[in-house]
């Protein structure tokens, strides 16, 4: 067991590492920030040149920029914005919280959803009602979400004017944006429901429950239903790095002011170090997750931590 | 159970029926789209602009601001997104094939340096890596398609290197070996076709994501040229004009979707199909 922890966590440390570099990598490759800044300054020397770099720390070795730009992370230093120079610490405090909010809000309109539904797939396994959720299912995979969100604000903003099509000032501005990633992400949880359950209803307790007269609700909400959730929080954990993906996205279509935002306004402004702490933190929150979801497997099924 | 069997199979040919006409005439039209628009579906009608669907046989979806006809221009468009969503998913699978035999047939080394890289590549999150690396250095079909590969071989390369390791100790291939054949036929001619099945599940559905990636990060302007018409670049076009004209936003998002539910059509037949032990029938 102590292996198996030792094992993964010297895998995430690693790929938060392999990150970092290619990240750092990148940045570098890009030319150089310079030259970006001074245009439209009017007259730039070379002397000029020379000194925005120094004031960036470009005139460093990769090394020493890339050692300086991880041992900054660690201490919670995230560097300061090519724009003005605001801290990046402050833009990641005021996007982060935003873009968690849109995942778990959406995460959990999605489990609302594909659990009653996935259940009633495997209950009802091979019959009509589990192939249309299926069909359904295919169908919610098949959305590109950015297009979906588009679909969603032509409905729900232009045609019918009930909501904001964009912003996160009001309330409101939350409800397209979770709507979009929920049904994407009901499209996998409801299989992945259906697949859990499938596995725990045919254990013998199960049979037991039924035998002792309990209620079909009680056998599937209370005995079926908890015992697939380990194997449920693993498969949603495993997905958390498509999850984020999707909010950086749909971030971006619907203007909701959190690290996707943010990133591509970094982007744009050709802004890399507040580029660079964004996926950065976006990476190593993957990865953490990932390295839970196994360890609390690992755990609770031996088995796997054995393999 | 007999009602279970039944709708499963009412079903699976649906899904083949619906799948195949879906994928193969999108990839028909696309084929065909130098022969059916000439022009590239840049010819611009300024005497109809925005033109709403269904008003003129010339224009059955309608036009775009510039007065281009949208069905030409989403047709045209498919060949962007097809040729990214296969080539990758070819570079990767013939690399990822090549990576898998090797590991699982002559074990050793490469075998252990390959799947403790496979481990750290599938824990990467490359949707963020894509859009990181596509903002800075910029992109284009080739570099989308490099990327993809690049992110996608150790998939294939783990499944064929599962189905090496379980049929290199078969009877039917020590036979062959104490005849005397080769390796490399062995793993062409014995091996790889049963180690096939699982590749071509992965394969359709890896077209699918491809395009799904390839069309948003054209969509956020971090993917294929604006000049070029493509299914992302006209709805980054598209999402201007919502207000005014639904039709240049809602058809090519249509093309992307009806594409990529071809292929997961597909991709769940091919599952029953290919894999009897699967969890998803009956």
């Amino acid at each position: 067991m102590i292996g198996f922890l030792a094992r993964r966590l010297a895998q995430a440390i690693f790929v938060i590492f392999v990150v970092t570099l290619l990240v750092a990598w990148a940045v570098r490759l890009s030319g150089d920030p310079a030259v970006m800044l001074a245009q439209g300054a009017g007259s730039v020397t070379a002397h000029d040149l020379e000194n925005i770099r120094r004031g960036l720390g470009l005139d460093r070795p990769f090394s020493a920029q890339y050692l300086g730009f991880v041992s900054g992370m660690l201490h919670g230093d995230f560097g300061r914005s090519f724009m003005g120079g605001t801290s990046v610490a402050l833009l990641i405090r005021q996007a982060l919280p935003l873009t968690l909010l849109l995942a778990f809000v959406s995460l959990a309109l999605s489990l609302l959803i594909s659990i009653p539904l996935g259940i009633q797939a495997a209950v009802r396994r091979g019959r009509l009602a589990d192939q249309l959720i299926r069909m359904l299912s295919l169908v919610g995979l098949s959305f590109p979400n950015f297009w979906l969100a588009l679909m969603l604000v032509l409905v729900f903003s232009i045609t019918l004017g009930w909501l904001p099509p964009s912003g996160a000032d009001e309330r409101a501005g939350l409800i397209m944006p979770a709507a979009t990633l929920a049904v994407i992400l009901t499209a996998t949880n409801v299989r992945l429901v259906r697949g859990a359950m499938l596995d725990t209803l045919s254990a013998q307790y199960i049979m037991v429950a039924r035998g002792k007269g309990l209620g079909e609700r009680a056998v599937l909400y209370r005995h079926a239903l908890r015992n697939c959730a380990i194997p449920l929080i693993t498969y949603i954990g495993l997905q958390f790095g498509g999850l984020i993906g999707g909010v950086v996205v749909v971030e971006r279509v619907f203007n909701w002011p959190g690290m996707g935002s943010l990133a591509f306004d970094a982007v744009a402004a050709r802004d890399y170090p507040v580029l660079q702490a964004v996926v950065t933190i976006l990476a190593a929150m993957i990865v953490l997750v990932n390295l839970a979801t196994d360890v609390i497997y690992g755990l609770v099924d031996p088995r796997i931590s054995r393999e | 159970m007999m009602t279970g069997t039944y709708w499963r199979r009412r079903l699976l040919g649906f899904e083949f029926v619906t799948g195949f006409v879906l994928t193969g005439g999108m990839v028909a039209l696309v084929l065909l789209s130098d022969v059916l628009f000439p022009d590239g579906g840049s010819a611009m009608d300024l005497t109809a602009r925005l033109q709403p669907p269904g008003q003129s046989l010339a224009h059955i979806l309608g036009t775009d601001p510039l007065g281009r006809d949208v069905l030409a221009r989403v047709v045209v468009g498919g060949q962007v997104s097809l040729t990214v969503g296969v080539v990758s998913v070819l570079g990767a699978v013939i690399v990822g094939i090549a990576a898998g035999l090797i590991a699982g047939y002559y074990r050793g080394v490469w075998d252990i340096v390959l799947m403790r890289w496979a481990d750290v590549q599938l824990a990467l999150p490359f949707i963020l890596i894509a859009i990181t690396f596509a903002a800075i250095l910029g992109a284009d079909m080739w570099r989308l398609i490099a990327f993809m590969a690049i992110a996608q071989w150790v998939q294939y390369a783990r499944v064929v290197r599962g189905a090496v390791l379980s049929l290199r100790e078969r009877e039917y291939v020590q036979s062959a070996r104490s005849f005397g054949v080769g390796d490399l036929a062995i793993l062409w001619r014995h091996i790889l076709p049963n180690a096939i099945g699982p590749v071509i599940i992965l394969m359709t559905l890896n077209v699918a994501n491809n395009i799904l990636l390839e069309s948003s990060l054209t969509f956020l302007g971090l993917g294929i040229d604006p000049l070029t018409p493509s299914w992302g670049g006209m709805l980054a076009d598209g999402r201007s004009y919502l207000q005014s004209a639904w039709w240049v936003g809602v058809f090519p998002g249509l093309a992307i979707m009806l594409t990529v539910l071809g292929l997961n059509l597909l991709g769940d037949w091919f599952r029953d199909v290919l894999d009897p032990t699967s969890q998803s029938g009956t």
